[in-house]
């Protein structure tokens, strides 16, 4: 009997990935390879100011000193730097000056992607910056945007149009000698978006980047940056995908919040870099580092996550909790299956008095998939009357997957009051035959017991995605369940 | 409507049922009694098509089909319904969602539209008033945290939602107390009709006052030793199982 469940949950962990595609569509390339030329070819492509390409160099210089982290719970042979292509753009104008003036063949990529250009189009109140490989193709919404004082646009441009805000806020949150990734990227990002919400402005729809990787042995660098002042709001969304390619792609962005006294921000992922097929060949490496600041009192940074891709997921989205009253989240459903591992979690950390964090952490593991949850919650000596709640469960399809949990806590105020709970289950014969039973295939019976799992993740994203990720949740475990 | 055939089973090289032979037809009431482990749930399980237990010999007919063709979620849709005698708990998926799904998994086998919010709330509501159940039950978590008595009535909840031709009910009876006993009796009996048919397993012949069987199965050691009416329920009442597993061991001897 229990070759019978393994045979149904090979069929369902093999599952095709529909994002696959890949467009045909002449590039603009650098050479294979990194050097100090690299760093400097880069930032002649984009024109960028002296003090730009200062910043890079220093970074470039600091990751020469700097050595891959070992610690995560995942495997992979050693990435050679020097095989990668580091800059990589559609050949079209850059910015178009209109949308109508996009490549018709990346219209009919994103189109494919369920993302539309086409601000008529507008179903969803969204508004989309878009970018495949190095660069921003397109950005929609900015006019009705500006009219309110909100600039979302590509970093590219903003680096450009923008500098004194990009001086200010570019890597001050996530400094480039941070780690390895973060340095990495630093010296050699070529796009991103960049969005400012003003004082007292809440963005009247939401904010969106979409990532595409199309060209082959291309590393993928992106570079967001929020900064909601005071009183601001605005509710972010983040896409990717990526076509299905024999070898591992590397992906290392970094994202940067800032949120002011009283503001909040509200960023939400729906992780779907291709995860490499079901014998763990190709895949993303999806190495990046998020991290938010609430600099003032009463801010808040909520980070919600939906991570079914990537053949490695290494990932940290954190919280820094400077301002008195502040408020930190954190919501993760990470998914892994056939061969994909992933550590990902959180880091929050107390500075302010009363502050306030809570992390929800979802793992589900099918296949031979190894799914850690990593969580740092550290209270600092002044931050006073701290609050944390901390929840990990893992859900394990099958036994010859993995669920680890590694929560670190650090408390050095002893009016801090710091919780965590961690549950593993396992989704039982017996669960599967009594939807069976009901008449529910077990496909069908996987999909509801997942959503049912991750059901308090799920609703903390934006109406428009919650149904999608709900389907990707489904899709990404099609097959792993007897 | 079922048509058991010298059906033979086994669990992990063990046979446990060793020839059952029955013959269903609509509008009956059959009833199955028998000491502990002669293979009552073994014969349900089977029935239901759970992956454990390996047929292996015999045949079942199930409204002209062959039964054992069919995947557990097909018969499921084709009209045979279980009531578990230990229902399972799902956490996270809400009764209401659930019972909704399978409702909509079965209209989508007929080729029939899935059923609108309005709808299915309607039908639920009059199902509820049926089954004396809960409007706050079926919004938790399947069967999460319910009492013994509460998961039974579930059972027969999903069974009046679902109106099967054939309802199999193992040990529904175990653990109610004697109100919960009438109520589910009570849904059982309204819910009857000159088309469909009812398989009650029990050990207690108590059930069988408030459900009236038209015959009565006595099935011991993985056989059907005995077939009768109710009569021969009262009788194993007065004078236990010990009289037929002395009988039946003697012929068997
Ligand atoms: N999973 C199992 N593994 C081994 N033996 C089992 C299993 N399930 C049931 N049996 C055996 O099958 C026989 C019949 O059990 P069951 O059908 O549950 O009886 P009843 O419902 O009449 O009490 C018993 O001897 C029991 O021990
Ligand atoms: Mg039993």
């Amino acid at each position: 009997m229990h070759e019978e469940n393994d045979d149904i949950l090979e069929q369902i962990t093999s599952s095709e990935y529909k994002y696959g595609f890949v467009t045909d569509i002449e590039a603009d390339e650098a050479p294979k390879g990194l050097s100090e030329d690299t760093v400097r070819f880069i930032s002649a492509k984009k024109n960028e100011p002296a003090w730009m390409l200062e910043n890079r160099l220093k970074a470039y210089r600091h990751w020469l000193t700097m050595e891959e982290p070992k610690w995560p719970n995942v495997e992979y042979p050693p990435i050679n730097y020097q095989d990668i292509i580091y800059y990589s753009a559609p050949k079209q104008k850059i910015a178009p000056d209109s949308l109508d003036d996009i490549d018709p063949e990346l219209r009919k990529t994103f189109e494919k992607l369920g993302i539309s250009l086409n601000e008529q189009k507008r179903l969803t109140g969204v508004a989309v910056d878009a970018v495949i490989d190095s660069v921003s193709v397109a950005t929609t919404f900015k006019e009705e945007l500006s009219k309110v004082g909100v600039i979302f646009c590509s970093m590219s441009e903003a680096i450009q149009d923008h500098p004194e805000l990009i001086q200010k806020y570019l890597g001050s949150v996530v400094p480039a000698t941070d780690n390895f990734f973060s340095a990495l990227n630093a010296a050699v990002f070529s796009d991103g978006s960049f969005c400012f919400i003003p004082k007292g402005v809440r963005c009247p729809m939401e904010l969106s980047t979409y990532f595409r990787i199309n060209a082959a042995n291309t590393g993928q660098f992106e570079r967001t940056l929020i900064v909601a002042e005071d009183e601001a709001y605005v509710s972010y969304l983040e896409g990717c995908t990526a076509p299905m390619r024999d070898e591992n792609q590397l992906h290392a962005a970094v994202v940067e919040i800032v949120a002011m006294e009283k503001a909040e921000v509200k960023y939400s992922t729906v992780q779907n870099w291709y995860p490499g097929d079901k014998d763990g060949k190709g895949g993303i490496y999806n190495f990046v580092t998020k991290r938010g600041i609430c600099a003032g009192a009463h801010a808040k940074i909520s980070w919600t996550q939906v991570e079914t891709g990537s053949s490695i997921t290494w990932k940290y989205p954190s919280v820094i909790l400077k301002g008195d009253y502040s408020i930190g989240e954190f919501y993760s459903v990470a998914v892994t299956n056939n061969f994909q591992q992933a550590d990902t979690g959180t880091k929050m950390v107390h500075l302010g008095k009363n502050t306030k964090s809570r992390i929800v952490s979802k793992g589900i593991s099918a296949g031979k998939s190894q799914n850690s949850y990593r969580g740092l919650v550290s209270v600092a000596k002044n931050a006073g009357n701290a609050r944390n709640f901390s929840q990990c469960d893992s859900l394990l399809l099958g036994d010859k997957c993995g669920a680890h949990t590694f929560p670190y806590i650090e408390v050095k105020n002893n009016t801090a009051v710091v919780e965590h709970e961690a549950t593993t289950s396992k989704i039982g014969e017996d669960q599967i035959f009594y939807c069976n039973q009901r008449g529910i295939d077990t496909e069908t019976a996987v999909a509801l017991i997942v959503n049912g799992f991750a059901k308090e993740v799920m609703n903390q994203l934006p109406m428009e995605f919650a149904v999608e990720a709900q389907k990707l949740l489904a899709i990404s475990l099609e097959g792993s369940v007897g | 409507m079922l048509k058991i055939n010298n059906l033979q089973a086994s669990i992990e090289e063990k046979e446990i049922l060793k020839g059952i032979n029955l013959d269903i037809k609509p509008g009956e009431i059959h009833a199955i009694m028998g000491p502990n482990g002669s293979g009552k749930s073994t014969l349900a399980s089977v029935l239901a098509g759970r992956a454990d237990y390996e047929v292996t010999g015999g045949t079942v007919e199930f409204m002209g089909k062959d039964l054992l063709e069919l995947s557990p979620e097909d018969r499921a849709k084709e009209g045979l319904f279980l009531a578990f005698q230990y229902p399972v708990e799902i956490p996270g998926v809400s009764t209401t969602n659930f019972i909704k799904s399978a409702v909509n998994e079965k209209r989508k086998y007929l080729g029939l539209e899935p059923l609108d919010a309005a709808q299915f709330l309607r039908n639920m509501k009059e199902k509820m008033k049926l089954v004396e159940i809960d409007q706050s039950l079926l919004s938790r978590s399947l069967n999460e945290g319910f009492s013994g008595g509460e998961k039974k009535r579930n059972e027969i909840f999903q069974m009046a939602m679902l109106e099967p031709k054939l309802a199999i009910l193992d040990e529904t009876d175990s653990g109610l107390d004697i109100d919960a006993l009438r109520i589910v009796a009570n849904g059982v009996n309204q819910l009857r009709t000159k088309d469909n048919a009812f398989l009650v397993v029990t050990h207690y012949q108590r059930l069988l006052d408030y459900i009236v069987p038209d015959f009565v199965h006595v099935l011991y050691k993985g056989r059907i030793v005995r077939s009768g009416t109710k009569e021969l329920a009262k009788e194993l009442e007065v004078k236990g199982y010990d009289f037929i597993k002395a009988e039946v061991d003697q012929e068997l001897a």
